[in-house]
């Protein structure tokens, strides 16, 4: 026990970061109905939910709810647990909140009334700001966790993205584990030496970050002429073969086809009048 | 400073992924120009590096706090401003796509506000010159350019995140998601972002001092032995001295009046805005022997309103609303019956 919670101690930022990534790949080498979607297909079906989702005026709380159905809904078909995107709102919504605070007190006029509760526009459009967030971080998270880097890679290479700039993104994506868990490593080393201080101390700023960088730098570089002499060539041919299939373009359309019908369609008005009047 | 893709209206992220789009564009252009194949590798570590790098916290002497790194100034010194713009925009890719850190749409601003700036602006307007300069020439071959590259490290990361910031604050004031008034959100923003500039400076100017001491060659523009070129050293120093005038003043400044301005601006100003009857606040009797006063009387104006729209079983806005209310409630209702759906067949397929 003791143990474990000296573990939990150390374990500093790096390391959690190590894990996530690690979570992310895990999640991602699943397999289910939504895994074996076309990654192009995902890929164009989750902008165009997101750029949906921030269509929405500010004031249209309901409309956005009904949006909830569709992360929701592939969140269950590809059986990936919902509650594990909300850890990463930690990093979204302080900014969000942070603008987003300030609307109950500048818009005050009601704008909805249900018996003595007055609700202002300034608070409607700060939960719409905070619900955007959410939804986005949802969908986002639903691509990358059911797509995986190499496919992603593979897909951005085939809509004609710079060779460049994809093979640059898999390399860092690959060297961001390596040169974290190094970082982790020092930084332990640093904290175990020097306890209950707080961060690095200014003599070792220059030396501690320079040491690693020069040695990388080295070591990158062979690393590269050995993957050209073995015939890498911007390709990505390990990435597992994924065709647009039938049911990729149906379900591009559909997806498309339901946000339209959500972005102009007040559902949530149509179903609520049901059961008001 | 990341932004997340709801403080962005479609519009506006599409027009910071157009730009960013083009500035991206031409980088990988002059980039497969120049043929460097070597450049790849090292700028796919560098950019691992500042990723990880981004994670560890420094002390800041003399204070309680820390601080960490900047990414854009580090990137374009080591590799120039083109390669390090396409680092830049790999780790806010990575960061957007698995730490939600940014978001999807909001990645084109990102880019703009973090990248851009950094590398392009810190690189033609401060670190270039700078080198280039014979500033501090009197502290000898070496020690000079010690001085030149902290000053160019410090004033780059403290302009561009200036820069960014304002930025941030526009993307979000032309996007309609918040009612703060663009001088109050402005006057939040910046004076924060010039301490954060601050630390990050200090610690770039580190990290490049450690490299200009073991391998001076890495550095862009440095000139390994030491020797500034001479002839355009007048017209650079001339042009470090305008953007240092300009830095400082707009800083001061910035932290002297735009702070009391904005609040101002936002509490008391603008009665056609109708901010001042928002608040409930007078501009001549407000101070502490009346804010409980003003405070209830602001309650008391928002709370009378309530009549007028409240009209028992009428065809009024707020009649609709509340079927929008019970609708969304219903749709709530639905997405959890979806989870508890999904649990309860996956349960099953495992036994």
């Amino acid at each position: 026990m003791l143990l474990i919670c000296h573990i939990e101690v150390i374990m500093n930022k790096m390391q959690k970061a190590l894990l996530e990534l690690s979570d992310m790949d895990d999640l991602a080498a699943r397999s289910s109905a939504i895994h074996s979607l076309n990654p192009t297909a995902k890929l164009l079906a989750t902008i165009a939910y997101v750029a949906v989702v921030l269509s929405f005026g500010k004031y249209r709380l309901s409309g956005l709810i009904v949006m909830l159905l569709w992360p929701v809904l592939l969140f269950q078909l590809s059986g990936i647990p919902v509650h594990l995107c909300f850890y990463k709102l930690r990093l979204v919504l302080p900014l969000v909140l942070a603008v987003g605070l300030f609307n109950p007190f500048f818009d005050r006029a009601p704008l909805l009334v249900l018996g003595p509760l007055a609700v202002s526009g300034g608070v409607v459009s700060m939960l719409t700001l905070m619900l955007k967030g959410t939804l986005c971080l949802m969908a986002s998270f639903l691509l990358m966790a059911t797509t995986g880097i190499d496919s992603l890679c593979a897909c951005l290479r085939k809509l004609h993205f710079p060779g460049l700039l994809v093979t640059l993104l898999l390399l860092t994506y690959r060297y961001v584990g390596v040169m974290t868990e190094e970082l982790a490593v020092m930084t332990e080393a640093y904290q175990l030496r020097a306890p209950g201080q707080k961060g690095i101390q200014h003599s070792a700023w220059g030396s501690f970050l320079g040491q690693l960088l020069l040695r990388s730098m080295d070591r990158s570089q062979e690393l590269y002429a050995s993957m050209l002499l073995r015939g890498y060539h911007d390709h990505f041919h390990y990435a597992p073969e994924r065709p647009f299939r039938p049911q990729d373009a149906l379900f591009l359309l559909g997806s498309l086809a339901v946000f339209f019908l959500l972005r102009f369609v007040p559902v949530a008005e149509l179903l609520g009048a049901l059961f008001v009047r | 400073m990341h932004m997340a893709d709801a403080l962005l209206a479609p519009a506006v992220a599409a027009t910071m992924y157009a730009a960013s789009g083009v500035a991206a564009g031409v980088s990988v252009y002059q980039l497969k120009k120049d043929d460097d194949a070597q450049k790849l590798p090292t700028m796919a570590v560098t950019a691992a590096l500042v990723f990880a790098g981004q994670m560890i916290n420094y002390t800041i002497p003399g204070t309680g706090s820390s601080g960490h790194m900047c990414g854009g100034m580090l990137l374009s010194a080591l590799l120039g401003p083109q390669a390090g713009f396409l680092s830049m925009i790999v780790i806010l890719t990575i960061q957007s796509l698995f730490f939600a850190d940014g978001g999807l749409m909001a990645l084109g601003a990102n880019i703009w506000n973090m990248a851009f700036y950094g590398c392009f602006v810190g690189y033609y307007l401060l670190w270039r010159p700078i080198m280039r300069s014979r500033l501090f020439a009197g502290l000898g071959p070496r020690g000079g350019q010690r001085a030149r590259i902290a000053l160019a490290s410090v004033l780059g990361c403290v302009l561009t995140l200036q820069l960014g910031a304002f930025s941030v604050v526009l993307e979000t004031s032309l996007s309609g998601v918040t009612d703060l008034p663009f001088g109050a959100f402005l006057a939040l923003m910046q004076p924060i972002h010039l301490a954060i500039g601050l630390v990050e400076g200090l610690v770039t100017a580190a990290v490049l001092l450690f490299v200009y001491a073991s391998r001076p060659e890495l550095l862009q523009d440095v000139d390994s032995a030491g020797e500034a070129a001479g002839k355009r050293s007048l017209k650079s120093t001339l042009v470090i001295l305008a953007v240092l005038v300009l830095a400082v003043g707009g800083g001061l400044s910035l932290l002297a009046s735009s702070d009391p301005d904005g609040l101002e601006w936002s509490l008391f100003g603008n009665a056609e805005a109708g901010y001042s009857e928002n608040m409930g606040l007078d501009e001549e009797s407000f101070g502490v022997h009346s804010a409980a006063a003003d405070k209830a009387g602001a309650i008391q104006e928002a709370s009378s309103f309530l009549p007028d729209y409240a009209f028992p079983g009428s065809e009024s806005p707020a009649g609709t609303s509340v079927s929008g209310v019970v609708g969304s409630a219903l749709v709530a209702g639905v997405a959890l019956l979806i989870c508890l759906a999904g649990g309860f067949f996956r349960k099953k397929k495992s036994h």
